[in-house]
């Protein structure tokens, strides 16, 4: 057994840091004292200067660091001892930071008032959130709330770790355009333009905070009532932005899905792909690659995707069923509607694709379709809003709430989904369970464009001939856990409905095997018995029995 | 329903395992030495470096192997009986077959030298290997200096291996350039820079002569005898090549050469046991190849092959088109058909290289008629697909210049060279004409 015997501060290369990457930390440490400071109520006076002391000492630390580590070496792959660190290997430090992470995605999500929010004189902010004000102020003209300490957060984490990101890959291309659009899209659409968009806010007119990239499933909350009221109460501007909404669900989602796979969202634009791909890029290896892990994977997001489905037609058709007039659409044409789109999409994907598909994926498929359809049943033909639910009882009482049946569906899939699975474990975990596995077995989105990506989708990894060597560099970086060897030693092209897209697996393989490509739809799935290089004859003799 | 036993759960062993399964129902042992699972030997270079875990350089779960019905045998073969088809172990236990394959690999060569068992001295091949090295240079504290003996694709990673945990490194190289008795000067000129970016002490022309000992019997140094210089170290890497790992052999009756002689159908002399991977000694080599090819590809071939006549659908091993591919630190390389280091009799190269020192291709064209041989590249990613069907289509240089594209496999967005190049081959041939 390996004793761990220092812990990364200290020890032998490539363990350790030089002096550089020291005093980064130094540097970055400081920068979150202050915020530590503040959350424990230290009265600091100034607070515009110290937050901007703060963020700046975080992003100088962070790229410091980085220069640290990438900068005095040739360009190529930086994995060195990410095995051996404590931070990157499961170790005292990766334990620490992820009950860190935990901890306060807990306080974030469920104890806001921790943070001092609203805890001053007339529900003025104090503590953290207080902090925040003057930034929250500056953009929005609003005091700051845990959202927003949580955003400006977020996107320091993206642009801070972007850079180091774009450090360890200046070889590649790939990687370094595709950071880059994950720091912009993180900065401005789901921070800079929103927070400004609500300047526009007065008493007459009003947007909800709207992050156009954050589509629905992902945004699970997209359409639910107050949004959309507010959508259509802000007439031209409001509809637009509603019905853009619906349009980049319905139209541009599935056509640059078709062209690009679902990495286009994923690991360019999504702002959990880009957290995960900057901040949590060091603990990409963690991932499970194991058969079992892919089966639980799956269930669990395909079971997420029927829920998040569920929740939204529920919601939906509650409000159209006390309140048609308002909206164009009654509830059961609504029901309808839903139910009559999702059967064509299933029969036609069961039908077209049916050669493609294996047993237990057309069994899968048949059993999350019925419990789709058997709940669009039961919304349509009985009153559920009837029944009354203490959500004590799925939030550990955390919210003693009573709700109707669509209120305490979405009140479950907040709590469950949006804060305990995609933020809590998502996040907090990235140092244990590595950096995707929101992205992986819960994001709904993700499942929709997994399932095109699979079926409709010119986007494959294309592997190069008899060219691999089985050496595992491509599995063990994938932060999917897909088991890319798998396929390379086969030298079959990796198709598969969790691929993200990061183009790790092409950077990380020492033999130019893996290439990311759009192409026809033709031979795209490819398995093989022989691969490329052995005698002709047997090629296709083996090959010709598939 | 026959018991075929592999020894050796390399590539080369478990493709013949595998395919057996895919095709037959027979009964298979696989029988290892080394470790109780497959794993990639080319990846173990990764383990030293921290970019990977042992478990990770096994390319199928335990369950696997239960799964498929493939017995796994953690046993040292000690003789062969061919008479009475049966194996005897180490602990005295022995084991029945009606077929045998060996697939018992190879060894890392060692040329006399005086002190090459001493403490510190190690090649790098096996599972042991690797653990030797984490023992022998935990750290460069441990190990002030170690000295690398070969100047192959061994050496080089092993070089690579210890500078990622800063330790200082001599390379002995015996050839004037590195690799040259392969590579075209051009390439192994640009290689030969590479190495000294990467701070390795890389001399050219020098030999080992003596590895010296301290009071405790560990390496304490070594002598080149071409300066007299004696450089200190505390670890000696001996990576001039590999040889088929054959000496439980010698007395069996099973014909050896170098490597076990086998004929194109992978067949010993004797009936029933066959030879596979880097251990088997063709007569003659295949279409241009050496007869014994250490090479993961082949190994893996000859598995697809063998099991095909183990099942009763005897094949011969027919490689297609040379090609292989490895990497220099940073930078990869992959060939297609034959760049021999010079051009033979009416043989023509052109070579050309990016000015930033990484990237650089040498094409291999046949003088009378134009036809495309083979290409070297390095840095630049290149389509195994495409250059196998050039080669089958004859093509000539031209063509495959002006396809180039076609061929390129590099990730998007990489910046492209093929117009950079096509620019120079019509240079090199004005001036060639």
């Amino acid at each position: 057994m390996a004793i761990e015997r220092n812990m990364a501060l200290t020890g032998q290369p490539p363990k350790s840091l030089n002096t550089k990457q020291k005093i980064g930390v130094l540097i970055g440490i400081s920068g979150l004292f202050i915020l530590i400071l503040a959350a424990f109520n230290v009265n600091l006076p100034n607070k515009g200067v110290w937050l901007s002391i703060s963020l700046l000492a975080i992003i100088g630390g962070i790229i410091t660091f980085a220069k640290g580590a990438y900068d005095h070496k040739l360009e190529g792959i930086k994995n060195d001892g990410v095995w051996f660190k404590s931070m990157s290997s499961r170790g005292v430090l990766a334990w620490i930071a992820g009950v860190a992470l935990t901890g306060f995605y807990i306080v974030l999500y469920f104890f806001a008032e921790l943070l001092g929010l609203g805890q001053g004189i007339d529900g003025a902010n104090t503590g953290l959130v207080g902090l925040f004000d003057p930034l929250s102020r500056l953009m929005s003209g609003n005091p700051a709330s845990q959202w927003f300490v949580y955003g400006t957060l977020y996107t320091v984490a993206i642009i801070s770790f972007g850079v180091k990101f774009l450090l360890k890959y200046k070889h590649n291309k790939y990687e370094q355009l595709r950071t880059a659009s994950v720091m912009f899209f993180q900065t401005a659409f789901a921070f800079v333009i929103p927070e400004l968009m609500a300047r526009l806010n007065s008493d007459t007119f009003s947007l909800p905070y709207n992050d156009l990239k954050n589509m629905w499933p992902l945004n699970y909350y997209a359409f639910e009532q107050w949004r959309v009221d507010q959508f259509i109460n802000a007439q031209t501007i409001g509809l637009f932005f509603l019905i853009l909404g619906v349009f980049m669900v319905f139209v541009v989602s599935p056509w640059l899905t078709y062209k690009y796979g679902k990495r286009w969202y994923c690991s360019w634009v999504c702002g959990c792909g880009g957290l995960a791909e900057t901040a949590g890029d060091s603990f990409r290896h963690l991932s499970d690659k194991g058969m079992k892990a892919w089966k639980l994977e799956r269930w669990m997001i395909n079971a997420v995707l029927v829920f998040s489905v569920v929740m939204t037609v529920a919601t939906i058709s509650t409000y159209l069923g006390y309140d048609s007039s308002k909206y164009w659409f009654t509830k059961s044409a609504f029901l309808i509607s839903v139910g009559t789109f999702l059967t064509l999409v299933f029969g036609g994907v069961l039908y077209y694709k049916r050669h493609e598909l294996n047993k237990g994926a057309i069994k899968g498929a048949v059993g999350f379709f019925a419990l789709t359809l058997g709940f669009l049943l039961l919304i349509g033909f009985v009153d559920l809003n009837g029944l009354q639910i203490n959500a004590k009882y799925f939030s550990f009482g955390l919210n003693e709430n009573i709700y109707g049946f669509d209120g305490a569906l979405r009140s479950f899939y907040a709590f469950g989904i949006g804060s305990i699975f995609s933020g809590v474990i998502g996040t907090g975990f990235y140092p244990i369970l590595g950096n995707r596995v929101w992205c992986r077995m819960g994001c709904p989105m993700a499942a929709i464009m997994g399932i095109q990506q699979r079926l409709f989708s010119k986007f494959r990894i294309t592997t190069n001939g008899g060219q691999c060597i089985s050496c595992g560099n491509c599995s063990t970086y994938c932060e999917q856990g897909i088991d890319v060897r798998a396929y390379a030693q086969k030298g079959e092209n990796i198709v598969r409905s969790s691929c993200v897209g990061c183009g790790i697996c092409s950077a990380v393989c020492p033999r130019g095997v893996l290439k990311l490509e759009n192409d026809s739809l033709e031979g795209r799935i490819n398995p093989t018995e022989v691969l490329l290089g052995n005698d002709v004859d047997l090629l296709s003799l083996m090959n010709k029995k598939n | 329903m026959k018991h075929i036993v592999i020894i050796g759960n390399g590539i080369s062993g478990v493709t013949t395992a595998r395919h057996i399964r895919k095709l037959s129902d027979h009964q298979i042992t696989i029988i290892s030495a080394e470790t109780d699972h497959f794993f990639s030997r080319t990846a173990l270079m990764y383990v030293y470096m921290g970019h990977m875990k042992y478990e990770h350089t096994k390319p199928y779960e335990d369950y696997f192997w239960k799964k498929n019905r493939i017995n796994l045998k953690r046993a040292f073969v000690k003789t062969v009986n061919h008479a009475n088809k049966s194996l005897r172990f180490n602990d005295g236990d022995s084991m029945q077959y009606d077929q045998l394959v060996l697939a018992v690999g190879s060894k890392p060569n060692k040329f006399g030298w005086p002190g090459q068992d001493l403490e510190g001295v190690q090649g790098l091949y096996s599972k042991q290997d690797l653990d030797a090295l984490e023992q022998n240079a935990p750290n460069k504290t441990i190990c002030n200096r170690a000295v690398i003996v070969g100047g192959g694709l061994i050496g080089i990673e092993m070089a690579e291996m210890l500078r990622s945990r800063d330790i200082p490194v001599t390379f002995l190289v015996r050839e004037t350039s590195f690799w040259n008795g392969v590579l075209p000067a051009g390439e192994s000129e640009m290689l030969n820079r590479h190495i000294k970016k990467h701070h390795i002490d890389l001399r050219l022309g020098q030999n080992l002569k003596e590895i010296v000992a301290d009071e405790n019997g560990r390496a304490r140094a070594v002598i080149v005898p071409e300066t007299g210089e004696e450089i200190p170290c505390n670890v000696v890497g001996l990576t001039a090549g590999v040889s088929p790992n054959i000496n439980f052999l010698k007395d069996s009756g099973i014909e050896l050469g170098r490597g076990i002689k086998v004929n194109p159908m992978l067949e010993t002399n004797i009936k029933d046991i066959y030879a596979i991977g880097d251990c088997a000694e063709q007569h003659e080599g295949i279409n241009g190849r050496r007869p014994i090819e250490a090479v993961w590809y082949t190994g893996r071939m000859m598995g697809e092959t063998v099991a095909q006549t183990l099942c009763g659908n005897p094949t011969t091993y027919k490689p297609g088109h040379w090609f292989n591919s490895a990497k220099f630190l940073d930078i990869e390389y992959q060939t297609y058909g034959w760049v021999f280091s010079a051009p033979r009799e009416n043989e023509t190269h052109f070579h050309w290289k990016h000015e930033d020192d990484t990237k650089c291709i040498t094409i291999n064209t046949n003088a009378t008629n134009g036809t495309f041989i083979g290409i070297n590249t390095f840095g630049i990613r290149m389509r195994h697909e495409v250059f196998d069907r050039w080669l089958t289509e004859e093509r000539t240089t031209d063509f495959v210049l002006n396809n180039l594209k076609e061929a390129n496999f590099d990730p998007e967005f990489f910046k492209h060279f093929e117009k950079e190049i096509i620019v120079a081959f019509q240079k090199h041939q004005t001036t060639n004409t």
